[in-house]
């Protein structure tokens, strides 16, 4: 049967045929520019526009970014420099760097805001690559603040070291107290301590062991503060008490009391309904009128304190975003396991509802950090505070973009890498199936 | 056998208001509040302490004084001599009409970028990229003093548009002057106009504007039945008539026979002395706040079009496409109807940043609230409680609006569930 068709066909293939090369309009760079570049009259016209308009900015942008005014003393002495041609004035970046970078710094003390950006780094390394770090490190972290503080301001060690005991005794007597009764009370009777340590004891404390021992460094003023150094003190303090202030606003958010519901939400929305600029008002104009008579703080810990505040009830949306999103299995299993409240949270709610906001917890963080460039408009010398001041000095009136540029550039690397590191996070702790 | 027997009830103890989970609510609330009292009752007492140290009093009478400082951008009549109170007012304007000239731009540019990032053409979908990221990394108030500063120092002076041979000259066949003091744009002029209708003596308001507003509402409100009618003719018969010819006309007509009727014309900017006189004048500091406030909202807005346009599953567009749609009908009818359910409220919160951010006008010098207000009036009259309290009201009343506005229209667009 199989072969009545074979005799009256007269050919018949009996071998595959090799596979031929794809057409090469459809592989190779050829394809691709065909498929990406050039699909269709619309696209070409896009692209096309989109070459020249790359193409222009580089023929323009190359020749200005590559000019030989790195030794400039002025703006005019850069013009004479480049004898008519169009160039950027790189001799403000080198003239000007360590006051973009420290502000008012004293220049032999450089050293202590380099160390403590190293630190800094060596500190969230155990919250950032746990993987990687031994979690020992964590003991570091928790010093850190008291180290930074030390670091920048200078004086007496001492002070820090009675404000980090202040912590210590607050948390023993809770501790002690918990054995005996509720821990509610435990946690009133431990923050009671702890204020009345700082209010009370800790100055006489410190400035009496620092007669004895002097172990101080040499103090720096906080007006000398500015530049990077000061947005990144400013960010830093308050991207690190803004999480966990956040976390306990939300939860109050989230509460079954009422009373403590409407505070937080009060809180929250008032924040979130006002600009950050009119919060620095406060800070610089109206917090000496709130406070006792006398009293007069630093600047920077008041405009730190009134930036805290801000970032906190961003954090704390971000944060109920992460509780709201998380099924409600997940607190009734702890329920069901007899976990009590702070347990449950701390065992099972929080490191799946802060997992599932590290996107928005990332871009608040970068928020804040930006945010600090405010703090000029209350005159103080951030970054942007100081290119004012070095476009009003008779040398460089009338430069601009390389100092943006030189700003900016600085202020994008800080916050892309902090986005890339949210991507990265999110892909570690991604455990669902996709 | 045995006897239920009720537990003897239990006499209340003190300890049970910590340990009795009937009870502890309501300490922990009470205690909450007694330390909320307390924190406001010493802020208070603080304040009221300083406050009579420096002899003054809580008083708003400073709002009724006369003000005694220019404002040179400003939508209605205000000169030196007004009060404060008005000041405040015209400075509130000016937030206003930033915000809402901000919050357009943006969503414009911010769509747009957000879908071309979305291109199948790799280099625009690069350079797209490129802009999202440069915006969005670098601070608002950098992008704000650069734009500032360009205007400043880039820009031509009047004087360079002088003479015969000038260095410089007017753009878009001599309309508009691009100069380091501001933008000078034709104006719309009536040589018939209706005057002004004035609003309890304080506010001038041009009935030009009221008249072609409401003639304009009039027309879409129509050009909306011919469409619905359009509607029914295709629920009946299956075929749709012709309706754009007749929607166009309904709209553009009537509003070009009023304009001709209150003789419209534009008055162009002309240089005149020292400087350019005639046209609207827009200062650089509110161009250089508008472009920076668009163009930094903007990238975010991209972002959350790119996110809501992804949020659609693919299947959509396949089963679109198999209806036998073109992609651009894909788009508009199957694609961004669902997408804006996602966009819209990030978006809300973008224009609540918007406007917040527009309150950094302040390091330009435009006088919005937070210049005129809380900046020079506290500076002139020394009350910086009751200014600064004042503005943060009036930025949480702003905020509150535009939420609640927003909210109405995201709840129409919204899914309805059964």
């Amino acid at each position: 049967m199989s072969n009545t068709h074979a005799d009256t066909v007269l050919f018949v293939r009996d071998t595959m045929l090799p596979q031929q090369v794809p057409p090469s309009s459809t592989v190779g760079p050829v394809g691709w520019a065909r498929q990406n570049l050039f699909s269709g009259w619309l696209n070409t016209v896009l692209t096309v526009l989109s070459f020249l308009f790359v193409v222009f900015l580089l023929y323009r942008l190359v020749p200005w970014f590559v000019s030989p005014t790195w030794d400039g003393t002025s703006l005019s002495n850069c013009r004479e420099i480049l004898d008519g041609h169009e160039g950027a004035c790189w001799g403000v970046i080198r003239d000007r760097w360590q006051q973009l970078l420290f502000g008012f710094y004293p220049s032999d003390l450089y050293w202590r805001p380099v160390l403590t950006l190293v630190l800094l780094f060596v500190a969230i390394a155990p919250v950032l690559f746990a993987d990687y770090v031994p979690s020992k490190l964590l003991y570091f972290s928790v010093a850190f603040p008291f180290v930074m503080v030390w670091l920048l301001w200078g004086g007496t060690i001492w002070m820090p070291i009675m404000a980090a005991a202040g912590f210590g005794i607050g948390y023993g007597v809770f501790q002690a107290v918990s054995k005996v009764l509720n821990a509610g009370i435990a946690l009133f009777f431990g923050v009671v301590i702890a204020v009345a340590w700082w209010v009370v004891l800790a100055a006489p404390v410190a400035n009496g062991i620092a007669s004895v021992l002097p172990l101080a460094i040499e103090p720096v003023q906080s007006r000398e503060f500015g530049g990077f150094m000061l947005s990144i003190t400013i960010g830093v303090t308050a991207i690190g008490c803004s999480l966990p202030i956040g976390i306990v606003l939300a939860l109050g958010r989230r509460s079954d009391l009422p009373l403590v519901k409407f505070l937080c939400v009060g809180f929250i929305e008032f924040i979130r309904g006002v600009p950050l600029i009119t919060l620095l008002f406060v800070a610089s104009t109206l917090l000496n009128i709130f406070l006792p008579p006398g009293t007069n703080f630093d600047i920077i810990l008041r405009v730190m304190i009134m930036v805290t505040l801000f970032a906190s009830a961003y954090m704390a949306e971000v944060i109920r975003g992460g509780l709201a999103a998380l099924p409600k299995g997940q607190y009734e299993a702890a329920d069901a396991l007899g976990l009590d409240y702070w347990k449950a949270q701390r065992l099972i709610i929080m490191p799946q509802a802060l997992k599932i906001s590290i996107p928005g917890i990332v871009s608040t963080f970068i928020g804040v950090f930006k945010d600090t460039t405010l703090v000029s408009i209350i005159s103080m010398f951030d970054p942007l505070g100081l290119s004012n001041a070095i476009r009003a000095d008779t040398d460089w009136n009338g430069i601009y973009w390389e100092l943006f540029i030189f700003i900016g550039a600085v202020f994008f690397i800080f916050c892309f890498s902090m986005s890339r590191y949210s991507m990265y996070l999110e892909r570690k702790l991604q455990t669902g199936h996709h | 056998m045995t006897t239920l027997t009720d537990p003897p009830a239990e006499s209340f103890k003190l300890s049970m208001l910590v340990y009795d989970t009937r009870y502890r609510s309501y300490t922990f609330q009470i205690l909450a509040l007694i330390g909320v009292l307390l924190l406001f009752g010493w802020l208070t007492l603080n304040t009221l302490r300083n406050l009579a140290d420096l002899g003054k009093v809580i008083s708003f009478d400073f709002l009724g004084a006369p003000a005694g400082y220019d404002i040179n951008q400003r939508l209605i009549e205000y000169d030196n001599q007004d009060t404060h109170l008005r000041a405040a007012f015209v400075g509130l304007l000016n937030t206003l009409l930033v915000a809402f000239l901000g919050c357009i731009t943006a969503t414009v540019v911010g769509v747009v970028v957000g879908v071309l990032r979305l291109s199948g053409n790799w280099l625009v979908a690069r350079l797209m990229t490129v802009y999202v990221e440069m915006f969005r990394n670098v601070p608002v108030l950098m992008w704000i003093i650069l734009a500032m500063a360009i205007m400043i120092e880039s820009l031509p002076a009047p004087s360079a548009f002088r003479g015969d041979d000038p260095e410089a000259t007017m753009k878009l066949f001599d309309s508009v002057a691009f100069t380091n003091r501001g933008v000078y744009v034709p104006e719309p002029l009536f040589s018939r106009g209706l005057g002004d209708l004035s609003i309890g003596g304080a506010f001038d308001i041009s009935l030009d504007l009221i008249a072609i507003v409401l003639l304009l509402i009039g027309s879409i409100w129509v050009s909306r039945r011919i469409g619905r009618n359009a509607d029914a003719v295709q629920e009946s018969t299956g075929l749709r008539p012709r309706t754009w010819p007749k929607q166009l006309a309904v709209i553009v007509l009537p509003t070009v026979i009023l304009l001709v009727v209150l003789g419209f014309h534009l008055g162009y900017p002309e240089l005149k002395g020292f400087n350019f006189q005639g046209g609207t004048h827009m200062r650089n500091s509110l161009i250089a706040l508008w472009l920076a406030l668009s163009l930094y909202t903007a990238a975010f807005i991209a972002e959350i079009v790119r996110a809501g346009i992804l949020a659609i599953s693919k299947g959509q567009t396949e089963a679109a496409s198999a209806l036998g749609l073109r992609s651009n009908r894909i788009m508009s009818l199957v694609i961004l109807p669902q997408a804006l359910r996602v966009i819209i409220p990030p978006l809300i919160s973008q224009y609540l940043n918007l406007t917040k951010n527009s309150s950094l006008a302040i390091a330009v010098g435009y006088m919005d609230i937070t210049g005129t207000l809380m900046g020079i009036t506290l500076n002139q009259t020394g009350r910086e409680l009751e200014t600064v309290l004042l503005g943060m009201l009036i930025y949480l009343l702003i905020s509150l609006a535009i939420s609640a506005v927003m909210n109405v229209y995201n709840n129409s667009v919204k899914l309805v569930e059964r």
